[in-house]
């Protein structure tokens, strides 16, 4: 059938390829290096973990290299089957449990991201957290978190990704709360754990699922279990499933990736995560462990298909989630202070477009935005690490410590522009070339509602990031930009002032450039913020669309079919006009509000009642963290818990001890009863019989010797009579 | 002849029994020594029925003569109650019934299968005391031996056993 | 005569010191039972030697008397010594058996 075709083709595979498996286990073996002897190495286990990222960013270069070669081995129309490679761990009652890796173009372009991203972050965070007070632990977290994810991606199975998922959990909350002395830091840290973890129900439950209702057809037709990805994308595609049965375990994996993506409902976790240092920001928070959540819908794509029906419906619950995530998010950017907040929000903002993209059927497009917004996203963050190192004494309050900045910073400043634009969608910066394609092949697709709510977003974007660009660079400098004591508030800072070595103290004084170990990531990533949409440029024509090409499965057993809307720049127009419309108006009202303060503008939202209500309800995040808190939470940990106990105690605990005092009364029963009377009273009785006995013969033995005559003659006599009986 | 045989057989007999009768019931010592003097008596009187003449006198001399002294002397010594008393019979003389009856059921039984009414032999001489000895110093030599070293023993013996020291 | 006359009442004396051992507390007493059921033995003898015609019956006879007065003599002298002893010749009394 169509499994045969696959194999027929002899494709060029390469020794980077056939080893990507490497990718994740140098950084999990330099993990336990760094756990071991980091402390006393020169700069405190910080080397090991950039080399280890430079040898997996090495071997992630090449694995793309062949990769490509490998593509084009496959001709115009080849189907590239990716380079698996498996092992056996456990088999038992017949089902053999592998590892292994599956290599194909999205976990390319994902490994390359990563990879590269990482080692930025390191080498970022070799100046940022100079001097800090959990140095080499917070390399080896980083690492870790490294190789947790890079298993991810090249996973050829549920259970390899379900491990990777879990470590980069667990090192989310290790690095949020790597400051935990500060409350905030900790609850933080437990906020996103919890979250992402109550939502990791709904990806055991899908693993479940799908193992036990696919691994018959898998190892029927494929000769694989039912937790190889490829077996279930096959599986899901050939028409076999129920379709109910698809749905649940399709919405059973979104629910996972809601909470690990941060998507409305469950993205609370996000903006708090911001309590943990820049770079771990820039890593995870922005570029790379939220978007495993856009990962897993991509990985198991034809799951997702077939359930939600993609391409025969107008909405489906992707869309919808996606989609008010856009809006909610974008809204609440607006009210925020914090500079690190507001580009949380627009990460949960964006990866709404990447969801929302995914469940219309833009799944190229999507892929391709998850490029582009992790060079452009992990920029801004680092951007915002380096104001608060060099320019505001750790605060990341716009209003009251930063402000034109962008005559101390100008390198900060240059890159920060550039990430601003590709992140509006600006042509020809990156983020036009994935943004505008998300939202133009959501509308292709039959999707036309929610490609509004894109361009509606789209304009958002532009409104809020050129206002925190204005706060941030424009107008007059204040608190500590202005080389006073830093005015933000509390929980704005990275408060690693007081438990720290001088050493991460000497860069305060007036704002001024970073370091080059700062500013020449930026560098990098800000080039590639302009670049990268050159990859795979729709408009300039079918040649330009590399990344598609070496990215995107062609239609098999093993793929959905997809369609892609052509390019034409009468819609590209309409949406750069929207951005345009968006800066222009943002630049109009912050000037006004913040520079020239004009009484029209400032106090707007008290003294309207209508407004002051929406202000409000964007200030308290629309009260959902109340919600989730107070409600929830102690909902469940009131009277459920105790509800809980109580149960426990009385009814569980009352059953065993019912059981207890009952088989101690029988038991009691059978001892009184059973034993002291019959058992013992046989062996009594049997004592007594015998004494008895004994008392019966004694008179036997008298001592009267007469008696003994009339014993001997009687029995004389008897013995007698029975011989003359018998003889006569 | 032999109805006259018979007769003091039979007066005879009844004496004997009723004597032994009394031996074992009364409640004299001296009177059931009597009694016996009256049995061994009897006995004498039948070995003369059986033609035993030396054996029924040495039954007079010995048994009467010496074994009923030894007997009343016995009684003497021995502080018996010299008159009635009651307490001659121990606690279980009940018990002797059944077992005397016992015995003799056995040996009724044996003696009325083996014998029945077979008769004695009439013309049955006397047996002298020349034939006795005969039998005596004869085949019967050695149990002659040994039953002069018993009584020697026994005399011996009652010496040692009844002297004060 | 029958043969039985002289054994039956044999068996009737033995029988009847047979009693008399079992029956009598006094020790001379049952040494008394004892010459009854010697004398019958001896009658016994008498009497088959008679039947048989042979003096057998006579010499054992004779020999069974010499005993008896022999075991008498050596009985009674025990019986004193017991008497000594035990200021008593009652056999109920004389048992130390503990029951």
């Amino acid at each position: 059938m169509i499994f045969a075709a696959e194999v027929a083709q002899e494709l060029s595979s390469g020794w980077f390829l056939e080893n990507a498996w490497l990718i994740p286990v140098i950084p999990a073996v330099t993990f336990a290096l760094i756990l071991l002897v980091g402390k006393r190495l020169p700069l405190k286990g910080s080397e090991l973990g950039v080399i280890s990222m430079l040898a997996s960013l090495a071997i992630a270069g090449g694995a793309a290299y062949q990769w490509i070669q490998r593509v084009s081995s496959a001709g115009e129309d080849g189907i590239v089957t990716p380079v698996v490679r498996t092992w056996a761990w456990w088999q038992s009652a017949g089902h053999t449990f592998t590892i292994g890796q599956s290599i194909d173009g999205l976990a390319i372009i994902v490994l390359v991201v990563v990879a590269f991203i990482s080692t930025l972050v390191q080498i970022y965070s070799l100046e940022y957290l100079r001097g800090d007070r959990r140095y080499t632990h917070f390399f080896a977290a980083l690492t870790l978190f490294s190789a947790g994810m890079l298993a991810m991606v090249i996973a050829e199975d549920m259970i390899t990704l379900l491990l990777g998922w879990e470590i980069m959990g667990l090192c989310s909350f290790m690095l949020i709360g790597h400051w935990w002395e500060e409350e905030t830091n900790s609850r933080a840290a437990l906020k996103a754990f919890f979250t992402v973890r109550t939502a990791d129900i709904g990806l055991l439950v899908g693993i479940s699922m799908l193992y036990v209702s696919a691994n018959e057809w898998t190892m029927k037709n494929l000769g694989v279990s039912g937790f190889s990805i490829r077996g279930i994308s096959a599986w899901a595609l050939s028409g076999e499933p129920n379709s109910t049965l698809i749905l649940v375990i399709a919405i059973a994996l979104f629910v996972a990736a809601i909470g690990k993506s941060g998507q409305f409902p469950l993205h609370t976790w996000l903006p708090d995560a911001m309590a943990g240092p820049t770079p771990v920001s820039s890593l995870l928070h922005s570029s790379t462990m939220v978007v495993a959540g856009v990962f897993l819908v991509a990985r198991l794509y034809p799951v997702f298909f077939t359930g939600f029906d993609i391409l025969g419906s107008g909405g489906n619950l992707i869309t919808i989630i996606g989609g008010v995530t856009i809006i909610i998010a974008a809204a609440l950017a607006f009210v925020q202070d914090d500079i690190k907040r507001v580009l949380a929000y627009s990460t949960v903002s964006q990866l709404g477009y990447m969801m929302m993209g995914l469940g219309a059927g833009a799944w190229m497009p999507s892929v391709f935005h998850i490029f582009t917004h992790a060079f452009f996203k992990a920029c801004l963050f680092l951007c915002a690490g380096s104001i608060a190192h060099s320019a505001s004494h750790h605060s990341f309050d716009m209003k009251k410590d930063m402000g034109g900045l962008r005559k101390f910073m100008p390198i900060t400043f240059a890159t920060w522009i550039i990430s601003t634009l590709a992140l509006s969608g600006v042509f020809p910066f990156s983020g036009f070339f994935s943004k505008d394609e998300i939202i133009d092949n959501v509308g292709y697709n039959g999707y036309g509602l929610f490609m509004i709510v894109g361009l509606v977003g789209a304009f958002m974007t532009a409104a809020y990031m050129t206002r925190a660009t204005y706060l941030t660079f424009f107008g007059a400098p204040r608190g500590a930009s202005a080389g006073q004591a830093p005015h933000g508030s509390h929980d704005a800072h990275d408060t690693h002032d007081t438990h720290d070595s001088r050493a991460s103290r000497d860069t305060h004084g007036a704002p001024h450039e970073s370091n080059l170990l700062i500013t020449i990531p930026l560098m990098l990533l800000a080039a590639l913020a302009l670049g990268s949409g050159l990859l795979n440029a729709a408009p300039f024509g079918e040649k330009w669309m590399r990344i598609s090409k070496w990215v995107e499965p062609h239609a098999s057993a093993f793929a959905p079919k997809l369609y892609h809307a052509p390019f034409t720049w009468t819609k590209a127009s309409i949406s750069l006009a929207i951005v345009f419309a968006g800066i222009v108006i943002s630049w109009f009202v912050s000037t006004a509000l913040y520079t020239r303060k004009d009484r029209r503008l400032v106090g707007l939202t008290q003294r309207v009642p209508a407004l002051r209500v929406g202000y409000n309800f964007l200030i308290n995040k629309y009260y959902l963290d109340a919600l989730y808190e107070n409600v929830i939470v102690k909902a469940i940990v009131g009277p459920i818990a105790k509800g809980a106990y109580w149960f426990n105690q009385n009814i569980l605990d009352g059953i065993l001890h019912s059981v207890a005092g009952a088989s101690r009364a029988v038991s009691g029963w059978v001892y009184r009863n059973i034993d002291q009377k019959l058992v013992d009273g046989a062996v009594n009785n049997s004592g007594k019989v015998a004494r008895d006995a004994g008392g019966a013969l004694q008179p036997v033995q008298s001592g009267k010797v007469s008696q003994y005559g009339a014993l001997l003659f009687s029995a004389a006599a008897v013995a007698a009579l029975v011989l003359v009986i018998a003889n006569t | 002849m032999l109805v006259a045989q018979n007769i003091g057989f039979a007066i005879i007999a009844t004496l004997m029994i009723v004597g032994a009768l009394r031996v074992v019931t009364t409640s004299n010592v001296v009177h059931a020594a009597l009694w016996l003097v009256v049995v061994l008596a009897g006995v004498a009187a039948q070995y003369l029925l059986l033609a035993a003449e030396f054996v029924a006198v040495t039954q007079v001399l010995v048994y009467i003569g010496a074994v009923m002294v030894l007997f009343l002397f016995g009684t003497m010594l021995t502080r018996s109650r010299i008159g009635r008393q009651d307490d001659l019979n121990n606690s279980y003389w009940k018990l002797g019934i059944p077992v005397a009856l016992v015995v003799f059921a056995a040996m009724a039984l044996a003696l009325a299968n083996s014998f029945g009414t077979e008769k004695m032999p009439n013309d049955a001489a006397v047996v002298s005391t020349q034939q006795v000895s005969d039998q005596i110093f004869g085949p019967y030599l050695l149990p002659f031996w040994a039953l002069s070293f018993v009584l020697l023993a026994a005399v011996i013996g009652a010496i040692v056993l009844a002297r004060k020291d | 005569m029958l043969v039985n006359q002289f054994l039956f009442l044999a068996a009737i004396l033995f029988c009847i010191g047979v009693y008399g051992v079992v029956a009598r507390k006094n020790a001379v007493l049952v040494l008394m039972s004892i010459e009854l059921i010697l004398n019958a033995v001896n009658l016994n003898l008498v009497a088959f030697s008679l039947r048989n015609g042979s003096v057998d019956g006579h010499t054992f006879a004779l020999y069974v008397i010499a005993v008896a007065a022999a075991e008498v003599g050596v009985g009674l002298g025990l019986v004193l010594l017991v008497y000594r002893n035990r200021r008593s010749i009652s056999l109920d009394d004389l048992s130390e058996m503990k029951g």
